[in-house]
């Protein structure tokens, strides 16, 4: 042992010597490798297949009193208020002359909710919500949308299971669409 | 850019008493030259006789922290914006930032994942570029009927700026993007963290990560001491306060490109990722709250850009659309910049209805209304680019008209 430690340390002090120190920009020099954790601190957009989610879960019956102490004074205890942004309803409304777009008729997939939810909500408090109360929120939003049951767990492998209603209700841009064109 | 025009404008907020002040301002000298001027100021001030300011939202939106505010571009003079009175839209607050804290990272599909600080940014080479910022929710008040009293509120959601930072693109290179990525999330360090999906293909055309705006930091409210700026698209995909730079091969989906900054058509399906801001215009002198001096001699002037490019070509109308001349527009004409055009014109005191209409390098001719909402319906908010009609009375007001 007393011999080996000196030359491991002799083989990292090389490795050191022939990689410039941390300079991950080769042709300027500069920035460092980050570490894992601060990978993890910043990484937070979770994908529609769920890359990333977290531990944790959480069900409807979880996750109302969380959506009544933190989120209901803004959005109303069951998510209709369109004080702010309503959050719950307006199935079958998109093709009418009042379309109403919350979580239910309209957002393509449960992992943006979760991943909103966990990065910027309460908005006074960004970002103090566990995963577990965010896994219950959410499982609570999706129940008042009539799209899980009051007990379905989610977690990190359920969620990205959620079948949204209007997963199939988005069109590439069709632009231009409009405008004569002189060429 | 010295146009003496007398306008009388609505009502403004603020008078020219300096704010804070408990004496009235004593009144400037009849003759200026006979009397000692003021003392030096380390950070300069405008006039206390010029009144333009940003339009706040009344009544207030939701809270404070949330929502826009807008460019007076009734009182704009050429293309820049003065970085105090860019346009803003918050979903949080503004971020207060220490640039000494403040880090980016740049990681995912590369081969050197890297942190890197505002100071080792501002050590790379660098670029200075003109260019124009709009909300995609510019002017989506006009849908249904002439709803904003003002230009400030029709369009006041575009600005221009110099911007100076680093090509996206070389820092890119420098990490090593591997093969298969084809998007890019950016993240801004805020508390709604603003996360947008961006094509690789775009990222490595022209984008900018900026720390400059009109030749000094840029202002806490757009994004201070890093955010992203992408030429021509919806000012959105410019992520302010930017941290976090994840290379992939897939867009994620968040929030503002899935829900919010989508365009609902009438069969209800919507389209997403509708990036490009197409070639608008607008006159901004003639336009609404204003207040003709009498018949006479005025020029008409306004702006005109497009995210595909240069102004190729701007007309104006006087008489609602049915004859058309075309306006001069005034140099620089830049890619992805605002454009000010300007026409000679010799008010008669009748009633006169002006529009702007524009064409692009591309050969995209700006459309009306009635042809957006043909095909579009009325409830897709976003990208209203139609052709603008304002209503000179024979009193000399002006007013916002659907024609």
């Amino acid at each position: 042992m007393s011999r080996r430690l000196p030359l491991a340390a002799t083989i990292v002090a090389l490795v050191a010597c022939a990689w410039p120190v941390a300079a991950q920009l080769p042709t300027y020099g500069v920035g460092r490798a980050p570490t894992a954790e601060e990978i993890k601190a910043w990484d937070l957009t979770i994908p529609p297949d769920g890359a990333g989610l977290p531990p944790g879960r959480g069900t409807a019956v979880d996750g109302k009193p969380v959506f009544v102490q933190r989120c209901a004074s803004c959005h109303g205890e069951t998510g209709e208020d369109e004080k702010y942004f309503r959050l719950v309803g307006g199935r079958g409304t998109l093709a009418t002359d009042k379309p109403i777009k919350t979580v239910g008729s309209y957002w393509p997939y449960a992992t943006t909710l979760w991943s909103y939810i966990r990065r910027t909500q309460p908005f006074d408090e960004p970002g103090s919500l566990t995963s577990d109360q965010v896994y219950g929120v959410t499982a609570y939003l999706l129940h008042l949308n009539g799209i899980i049951g009051e007990s379905e767990v989610l977690d990190a492998a359920s969620l990205p299971k959620i079948r949204m209603p209007n997963r199939d209700g988005f069109i590439p841009d069709a632009r231009p669409d409009v405008g004569k064109t002189k060429r | 850019m010295n146009r003496r025009r007398f306008l009388k404008r609505g009502v403004m907020a603020l008078g020219a008493t300096a704010v804070g002040s408990a004496h009235a301002p004593s009144p400037a000298s009849d003759d200026p030259s006979k009397v000692l001027g003021g003392p030096k100021r380390p950070y300069g001030d405008r006039s206390r006789f010029e009144r333009a300011v940003r339009g706040l939202p009344q009544p207030p939106t939701k809270t404070d922290e949330w929502g826009p505010s807008v460019t007076p571009l009734g009182a704009s003079m050429g293309i820049i914006t003065p970085s105090a009175l860019h346009f803003e839209v918050h979903r949080g607050g503004v971020a207060d930032i220490d640039p000494k804290k403040h880090r980016l990272l740049i990681h995912g599909m590369v081969e050197r994942p890297v942190i890197l600080t505002v100071d080792e940014i501002k050590r790379l080479p660098s670029v200075s570029r003109i260019y124009f910022l709009e909300c995609a929710g510019n002017t989506l008040s006009e849908w249904t009927a002439p709803t904003a009293p003002t230009v400030d509120w029709t369009h006041g959601m575009t600005s221009c700026s110099e911007w100076t930072g680093v090509p996206l693109s070389l820092l890119l290179r420098e990490v090593g993007v591997r093969k298969g990525a084809t998007w890019i999330i950016a993240e801004g360090a805020d508390g709604t963290g603003n996360e947008r999906s961006l094509p690789l293909a775009k990222a490595m055309n022209d984008i900018l990560v900026a720390y400059g705006q009109n030749g000094e930091a840029i202002r806490p409210e757009n994004g201070y001491p890093l955010r992203l700026i992408v030429p021509g698209w919806e000012g959105n995909v410019s992520v302010k306060w930017l941290r976090r730079l994840t290379a992939t091969d897939r867009p994620y989906m968040t929030r503002i490109e899935s829900v919010d900054h989508t365009g609902l058509m009438p069969d209800g399906k919507a389209r997403r990722f509708m990036f490009v801001m197409e070639a608008k215009s607008v006159i901004t002198f003639p336009s609404g709250g204003q207040q003709m001096a009498g018949p006479g001699s005025y020029e008409i002037t306004g702006l005109a850009w497009s995210g595909h490019g240069r102004i190729r070509r701007v007309e104006v109308s006087t008489d609602a659309g049915k004859t058309w001349r075309d306006a001069t527009l005034q140099q620089p004409v830049l890619p992805f910049a605002h454009t000010r055009f300007g026409l000679p014109w010799r008010w008669n005191g009748r009633e006169a209805i002006v529009q702007s209409r524009c064409t692009d390098e591309t050969g995209y001719v700006q459309p009306t209304l009635k042809e957006l909402v043909k095909v579009r319906g009325v409830n897709s908010k976003f990208h209203l680019n139609a052709i603008q009609s304002w209503k000179v009375d024979a009193d000399g007001s002006v007013t916002n008209v659907h024609v």
